[in-house]
């Protein structure tokens, strides 16, 4: 209980800190920045390149556009948050079902792993904004009976081709993990590789699958706001951040109103996965307990 | 290569063919290890050359020697869990693959190699719960085992909060979930300290009274080959062969710990230490 409290504190103050040194570079440092032989060494800290906090925070309330009945940008940036958060928890899942399974092939085959684990890791440096045209154009091929591949559909793939490969990497090293002397234990029983895989590998994995788990999240956030600028899809935050960036010389605050959006949405998701790895740290927890 | 392997076809009385037939004589008279000729290699190493070995129903043989000479390898060879590479391993009759299918015989290796996200009761009840056993008679079985290695008390426990040696006892009960004839234990009491090990020694031996099974134990300890066994195989290392076989006679009642201080242990002690001796005297 204590340590929770002091962890809230000092979420509290970290927050509170960078207000303070965003005000205080503000208040001190030179409206219009420092470059040194044409390289920018300090950033302007004139109102359109850095508002004030509470500038920004007031953005969030007023209308989006000059119309009645138009709605705030507070509303409009949760909205995205939401829509983006949907698509990137479908990719994280899929993506982290496809890691898996990957995973379970790969441990199955020795030489499915040797040649397939080094790709997984070479995907991940693959640029999104490359890849992005490509999965639209050929998903657009795609037809499903009356279910037609939709923008959405692109981002979820491209959150998903994120997500897999911390969870293909950590689950693999899970399921590798088993005791030498537990995999000769099963094999003298003589059962099936799937009693293998569900009484002895994947339990024995949970501990590696909680950190790729989270690595994957947030992974699938990026993804999912990247692959939304990049494939132009509407309705969700990463479009947000494009379009008020394009009103910045009249609205600038609006800018950092989006991107606050992007920065709760990536702790929404890190608190969601955290709640699951929180039951196993607490296992841990205990079982060190009982060992002590 | 060379291979010496029996074709089925060539010796039809050991042929797998009749592996299912009763064995002639009756079931009681078919050894519960029979190795022939068993060559293993690795590669360029020649972990098993040419071992022959039978162990009679009801045995306890230890396997001694230095490292390296193939005692845990000639173990998996029985257990079927290494392939040898020429002759062939029958037990209780059966080609050991068959009896590894059967599951003719429990294992228990020097880790315990217990699940740690199950509970003692868990694991002794895991062999039964893979083979499909009922969940009330799976309770019975590890409630019974448990009992017969005093752990009736920590059923509920992880086996992170038991000690090594109260793991080992878990290990065991595990290996005789299903009741097999056969009992192969590789250097189960290697990691203990010494008056743990002793202790489950004599365990070991009341266990095997109980239950009447055959044993073969992987030792490098001398004292600890002498006290359980009827027979010590004394192997050779690179290629690991059968150097002797020292039977120890220590009469038919119960071992207790007052055999360690009697003569005839002494005696026995010194005479698997000589075997082992001669081992080592071409180098």
């Amino acid at each position: 209980m204590n340590g929770r409290w002091r962890r809230a504190g000092v979420v509290a103050l970290t927050v509170v800190g960078l207000l303070a040194a965003w005000e205080g570079y503000k208040a001190v440092g030179p409206v219009d920045g420092a470059s040194l032989g044409g390289v920018r060494l300090l950033p302007r800290a004139d109102d359109r390149s850095m508002p004030h906090v509470g500038e920004v925070l007031g953005a969030l309330a007023r209308p989006e556009v000059d119309a009645p009945g138009s709605r705030t940008v507070g509303v409009a940036v949760l909205t995205g948050v939401l829509s983006t958060l949907r698509l990137a928890l479908l990719g994280g899942v899929l993506g982290s079902a496809v890691g898996l399974a990957l995973a379970v092939l790969m441990q199955r085959l020795r030489l499915l792993e040797a040649g397939l684990l080094p790709w997984v890791v070479l995907s991940q440096t693959v640029p999104i904004i490359a890849i992005a045209p490509l999965i639209t154009g050929w998903g657009g091929a795609v037809r499903l009976g009356p279910w037609a591949w939709t923008p959405q559909a692109s981002v979820v793939v491209i959150a998903a081709f994120l997500a897999f490969s911390p969870v293909a990497v950590g689950a693999l090293r899970g399921l590798q993990s088993a005791a030498p002397a537990a995999v000769e234990l099963f094999r003298s029983y003589a059962v099936p590789w799937r009693s293998q895989l569900l009484h002895l590998r994947l339990p024995a994995a949970r501990p590696y699958l909680v950190p790729a788990l989270r690595l994957a999240g947030a992974q699938a956030v990026v993804g999912a706001i990247v692959a939304e600028i990049s494939t132009g899809t509407r309705g969700g935050i990463g479009r947000l951040v494009i379009e008020y960036a394009q009103q910045a010389t009249s609205s600038p605050a609006r800018v950092y109103a989006a991107i606050l959006g992007a920065a709760a949405l990536g702790l929404l998701v890190a608190g969601l996965v955290g709640l699951v790895g929180a039951r196993e740290d607490r296992r841990a927890a205990a079982a060190v307990e009982v060992a002590a | 290569m060379s291979s010496t392997r029996t074709t089925p076809g060539a010796t039809p009385a050991g042929g797998p063919g009749t592996a299912a037939a009763p064995a002639p004589g009756g079931p009681a008279a078919t050894p519960a290890v029979e190795v022939r000729g068993v060559v293993r290699r690795f590669g360029a190493v020649t972990a098993l050359d040419g071992i022959d070995l039978v162990i009679e129903r009801g045995e306890l043989v230890s396997l001694i020697g230095p490292s390296g000479c193939g005692k845990s390898t000639l173990l998996r060879v029985v257990a079927d869990l290494v392939e040898p590479t020429e002759g062939e391993v029958r037990v209780g009759g059966k080609s050991a693959h068959r009896a590894r299918l059967d599951q003719d015989y429990g294992i228990a290796f020097q880790a315990a190699g217990l699940l740690e996200w199950r509970t003692v009761a868990g694991n002794v009840e895991l062999p039964l719960q893979l083979h499909g056993v009922g969940r009330a008679a799976r309770r019975e079985r590890a409630r019974e085992l448990l009992d017969l290695v005093g752990l009736a008390d920590f059923a509920r426990h992880r086996p992170s909060q038991l000690s090594g040696g109260m793991q080992q006892r878990v290990a065991i009960a595990r290996a005789l979930a299903e009741r097999p004839s056969l009992l192969l234990m590789d250097e189960p009491f290697g990691a203990l300290d010494e008056m743990t090990r002793e202790r489950l020694q004599a365990e070991l031996l009341a266990v095997r009274a109980a239950t009447g099974c055959t044993v073969v134990f992987v030792t490098h300890s001398v004292p600890e080959a002498v006290f359980l066994s009827d027979r010590v195989v004394v192997m050779s290392a690179r290629p690991g062969r059968v150097a002797a076989v020292v039977p120890v006679r220590l009469g038919t009642a119960e071992r207790d710990d007052a055999v360690r201080a009697t003569p005839a242990f002494a005696a026995s002690v010194v005479q698997v230490r000589a075997a082992l001796r001669a081992t080592e005297a071409p180098r």
